[in-house]
């Protein structure tokens, strides 16, 4: 079992780096590229026999208080097998 | 007056705060991250540097740590307590000041010196540095951009909690001025009850004129005036 976590600054929150990957890809010659957002994914590898459910609303409290800063970031979790 | 001066692994002006308190005649001690109490303190500084590898998010793991129960702790009860650069960044993680150090906007690390404008004068971290006075400062970040949304911005601006902005040489609060992108020129802000502030700019690197300036002083000579006329010591 294991978890999936993406997190990626806020919409509200100035991405330089998403802009400079922006600006890479159209000189590259990518075309029709309106935004690009730069994130973060972590991997959490659960115990075996972990109570999926336990796994997630524990999860959820630790991307909260500490994997992603609320003020400036959001985040998606999903528990896999 | 007696400062404790935090340490976290990859903490790196942890000595330089401590010389900048000895140069100016109070006594320092150094501070484990891993302590539990601060000892007798009569404020707290967080130093600079890149604590735990600036790993995950600057401050984010260093927030953790066990001192900063104790350092919540003293805020609570009114102590003094200063955070610089990866300090600042550790406070605004901990939650006990608002919104949160970003990425320069330029994405590049910026190491030069800097003119502040003191925005709130009557503040324990302010109250020696002479009106209209402009404070001349290093800065060496990469992650200082200060960020909090709308709401936040309208309650520091109304509680006077804005300290320190990035200005020009004649206190203009242009772009130019600004090394970072913070929103509003924001350099370092304080809490509401005002005991607890924090900087990007390095005052423990300009209070001796070898280095450049001595401008710094006049933030924690504020803070020793601040702690001699309070009277009431804090349990640390």
């Amino acid at each position: 079992m294991k978890a999936k976590i993406v997190i990626t600054p806020k919409k509200a929150v100035l991405d330089p780096q998403g802009k400079t990957v922006q600006n890479a890809l159209e000189h590259m010659g990518y075309a029709g590229v309106t935004g690009v957002h730069v994130g973060k994914y972590l991997e959490i590898d659960l115990a075996a026999g972990t109570d999926r459910a336990a796994a997630e609303k524990a999860l959820h409290e630790a991307c909260h208080r500490f994997l992603s800063n609320p003020v400036i970031e959001d985040y998606r979790l999903e528990v896999v097998d | 007056m007696h400062f404790a001066i935090l340490q976290f692994p990859a903490s790196n002006c942890d000595q330089d705060c401590v010389h900048a308190v000895r140069v100016l005649g109070h006594t320092a001690s150094y501070v484990w991250h891993k302590d539990t109490s601060l000892g007798a303190a009569d404020a707290v500084i967080v130093p600079g540097g890149f604590s735990y590898g600036d790993y995950l998010r600057c401050g984010a793991i260093a927030r953790f740590s066990p001192v900063m129960q104790a350092v919540k702790s003293y805020a609570d009860q009114g102590g003094l307590v200063l955070g610089i650069c990866n300090g600042f960044q550790i406070l605004c993680e901990a939650g006990l000041l608002p919104g949160a150090l970003i990425r320069n906007r330029d994405l590049q690390f910026h190491c030069e010196q800097v003119h502040l404008k003191t925005a709130n004068g009557e503040t324990p971290f302010t109250r020696r540095t002479p009106a209209g006075r402009l404070l001349r400062i290093p800065i060496a970040h990469g992650e200082g951009c200060y960020f909090a949304d709308a709401e936040t911005l309208t309650k520091l601006q109304a509680n006077r909690q804005i300290l320190w902005q990035y200005c020009d040489s004649d206190g203009g609060l242009t772009e130019k001025a600004n090394p970072n992108g913070s929103v509003l020129n924001i350099a370092g802000i304080a809490n509401e009850r005002f005991n607890v502030a924090g900087l990007m700019p390095h005052p423990d690197r300009a209070s001796e004129s070898l280095l450049g300036s001595e401008d710094g002083r006049f933030i924690f000579e504020s803070m020793v005036e601040s702690f001699l006329q309070r009277g009431t010591p804090v349990a640390a």
